[in-house]
């Protein structure tokens, strides 16, 4: 039994905590990924859809 | 509409895109969920409080329409990479296009739950407590979502190491600078 349990600590053992260059690292892959969209802006139909909505409401202004 | 409200709006679309394909996988289908989370909170700018977090609203918005009309049918429009790589035109040239193709791959793996709470605090740049808002659970669940999130991904990746990241001196050099051993 004691061995066992021993056993089972050993399996144990794996870092539970990534160490901080991973994590900078796959911080750093997640927000490039991230930013490759957002840094193509706003594609037109979005502004077209806005200004449509927009130009509906009220006349640009007042 | 007042034009502060249309510049936060209009301000909000590219970080919405990005959850939305990160939600849908498919650039096709995130622009269609955008263009409804606009329709909505458009319609409904009255409950949106002055002052408050334009962005957050929206992506509240965006992920209760996902989860309500797209979640079910998304494995049927899920496509393996395709889509969603054509979005991705520059590779970002400090990763080798073999590493970025795996943490795409890894991420994509995860569960929905967790890799929405890394991407919103990870990516979007939301506090815990804005994501924890956005998602509608308790700020301790959205930590412990980034935190699973993180070690499956360095597992999926098989990271145990800086070093299993790949022949990539000059950020190891820097990375290693910074830590005083």
């Amino acid at each position: 039994m004691e061995t066992a349990a021993t056993r089972n600590k050993k399996t144990d053992t794996k870092p539970a905590k990534l160490s901080r260059e991973v994590q900078a690292r796959l911080g750093q892959q997640l927000r490039s990924m991230y930013d490759d969209v957002v840094n193509q802006g706003v594609p037109d139909r979005f502004n077209e859809l806005i200004n449509r909505i927009n130009g509906g409401g009220n006349k640009d202004g007042q | 509409m007042e034009e502060s409200v249309r510049k936060a709006v209009l301000g909000a679309v590219p970080s919405l895109r990005a959850f939305a394909i990160s939600l849908c996988g498919n650039v096709d289908r995130a622009d269609d969920l955008v263009q409804e989370t606009l329709l909505r909170a458009l319609a409904n700018i009255d409950s949106f409080q002055p002052g408050t977090n334009m962005s957050a609203w929206l992506f509240t918005i965006l992920r209760n329409h996902f989860r309500s009309e797209y979640r079910k049918r998304r494995r049927e429009v899920e496509d393996s990479d395709g889509r969603y790589a054509e979005t991705l035109k520059t590779q970002p040239e400090q990763y080798g296009q073999v590493e970025f193709t795996e943490f795409r791959e890894a991420l994509a793996q995860l569960p929905s739950d967790q890799r929405e709470a890394l991407i919103l605090v990870g990516a979007s740049g939301f506090s815990y407590e804005e994501a924890s808002s956005i998602c509608e659970c308790a700020v301790g669940t959205i930590k412990s979502r980034v935190n699973r999130a993180r070690t499956r991904l360095a597992e999926l990746m098989s990271i145990e190491g800086v070093d299993d990241f790949g022949p990539d001196e000059q950020t190891r050099a820097v990375l290693a600078g910074g830590e005083r051993s």
